[in-house]
């Protein structure tokens, strides 16, 4: 099967890998790239555990195909961290337990990164529908919609 | 399977018919699931999202102009586009999560011909048109005439839609689509319905259009709701023919999601609401804007 070369840019890197065209992005970023923060849960574009940001927009990784990257600026959870210091995010979703078995918790900052880029003050409501496509089946919701918050109250300085 | 992203739409027209069994896409968001569903995956995927015109959203202050694969985010985020469309650009704002909104596309929706789709209704009462490109150029469909049937279009294996155009909305109109199902959030409609009215001089109702979705193998109008509206001010007993002739409109199927009774009542219920914000949003728009 010929591989497909692609060049994007992930976590501020350039990088390049091989990959066949129906690889999902997904995918291709855990086996070929080594990213495995990205997890897949449905494969199908509804639990959001494969969320990672493309062109700063957030996206289901399995709905990718890995060709589609080419060219493309990517942000996955392993780039969150800046310089091995937490994101806001991440250490309020920590402080704040979260998370339980934390497999849908890189999606979940990815998606409130995406809302918190584009809206710093987001209400309780605005959280809930942007994160209404991920799915977490430990905490009951209640303790990352607190993290988001206080995380954005952090991120504004207060 | 082979990916192609082709840059023009002559491109992708040749790309699509020298390989039979090349298929279009543009955010994957339903061919993704369909194939891990175990639908056979095509010899050559045809990605149309690296087509400039496919992926734009543009008024000519006539007309919009929408690119069949242009995120349906785009129509929630533009500022100008739902202020003139409320009712479409909140059908565009009910498909799936942002995750989903980031990919998908109207051109998809309408494409992938489910009966649920919940664009449909909303482009239907606002008379959108798709310009469809082939091997012979390109040609316009009129939205309602483009689903034949569950998965089936009227489009040939061979041609794929370009762009929709929406005429601007005139002054004293409005439109509205809702969308009825069990949770706030991510789900299939139950029953969807869209209305758009334009209002006469004297506040009457001068032109209407109703459309239900998820009731009935296709969208379907709704004509006697539609003739009982024009002349009238939507009074209680207009509204309630609007209701009855909705739920005689629909065809639809007993699933999980609802029985036919209760589909048939919430499209009369659903009809009847989008009726009433769609003449709201017509007195709102007086015609200075």
């Amino acid at each position: 099967m010929p591989r497909t070369h692609i060049t994007t840019v992930i976590n501020g890197d350039e990088t390049e890998f091989l990959t066949e065209d129906s690889t999902s992005l997904l995918n291709a970023l855990r086996d070929d790239v080594g990213l495995t923060g990205a997890k897949e849960g449905c494969g199908t574009g509804d639990c959001g555990a494969c969320s990672i940001l493309v062109d700063d927009r957030v996206n289901c990784a399995c709905l990718m195909f890995a060709p589609e990257a080419d060219g493309t600026v990517i942000v996955t959870v392993e780039g969150l961290a800046d310089s091995g210091e937490l994101h806001p995010l991440q250490q309020c979703f920590l402080e704040g337990a979260a998370l339980q078995c934390g497999i849908c918790t890189p999606g979940f900052l990815m998606a409130a990164k995406a809302l918190l880029d584009k809206n710093p003050d987001p209400t309780e409501t605005e959280i809930r529908y942007a994160l209404a496509g991920n799915l977490c089946r430990c905490t009951g919701y209640d303790k990352i919609i607190r993290a988001v918050q206080e995380a954005a109250r952090e991120m504004r300085g207060q | 399977m082979k990916y192609v992203a082709p840059s023009s739409v002559e491109e992708a027209a040749s790309l699509l018919s020298s390989s039979p069994s090349a298929q279009v896409f543009a955010g994957a968001t339903d061919v993704v699931p369909q194939i891990r569903a175990g639908r056979p995956a095509p010899d050559v995927l045809v990605d149309l999202k690296k087509i400039k015109e496919l992926v734009a959203l543009n008024s000519d202050g006539e007309k919009w102009t929408v690119g069949a694969a242009t995120p349906t985010a785009y129509l929630t985020e533009d500022e100008a586009f739902s202020h003139e469309f409320p009712g479409l650009s909140e059908a565009a704002g009910l498909i799936g999560s942002d995750q989903i909104q980031n990919r998908s596309s109207l051109g998809g929706n309408l494409c992938n011909a489910s009966p649920a789709a919940d664009s449909v209704p909303a482009m239907v009462v606002n008379e959108v048109r798709a310009v469809v490109a082939g091997p012979n150029g390109t040609r316009v469909l009129d939205v309602s005439e483009v689903v034949t049937g569950p998965g089936q279009t009227a489009l040939d294996d061979d041609e794929f839609i370009v762009e929709f155009e929406i005429d601007k909305m005139p002054s004293r109109s409005g439109d509205a689509y809702l969308r009825m199902i069990p949770r706030t959030e991510m789900d299939i409609a139950v029953v969807g319905a869209g209305a758009r009215v334009t209002l006469a001089d004297d506040g009457s109702i001068e032109q209407a259009v109703l459309a239900l979705g998820a009731v009935a193998p296709t969208v379907v109008r709704i004509p006697d709701a539609e003739q009982a509206l024009v002349g009238s001010t939507a009074d209680e007993e207009t509204l309630n023919a609007v209701a009855a002739a909705a739920s005689e409109a629909c065809d639809p199927i007993d699933d999980k999601r609802g029985t036919v009774e209760y589909r048939k009542q919430v499209a009369g219920v659903l009809a009847k609401r989008a009726v009433v914000i769609a003449i709201e949003r017509a007195e709102q728009r007086n015609g200075k804007n």
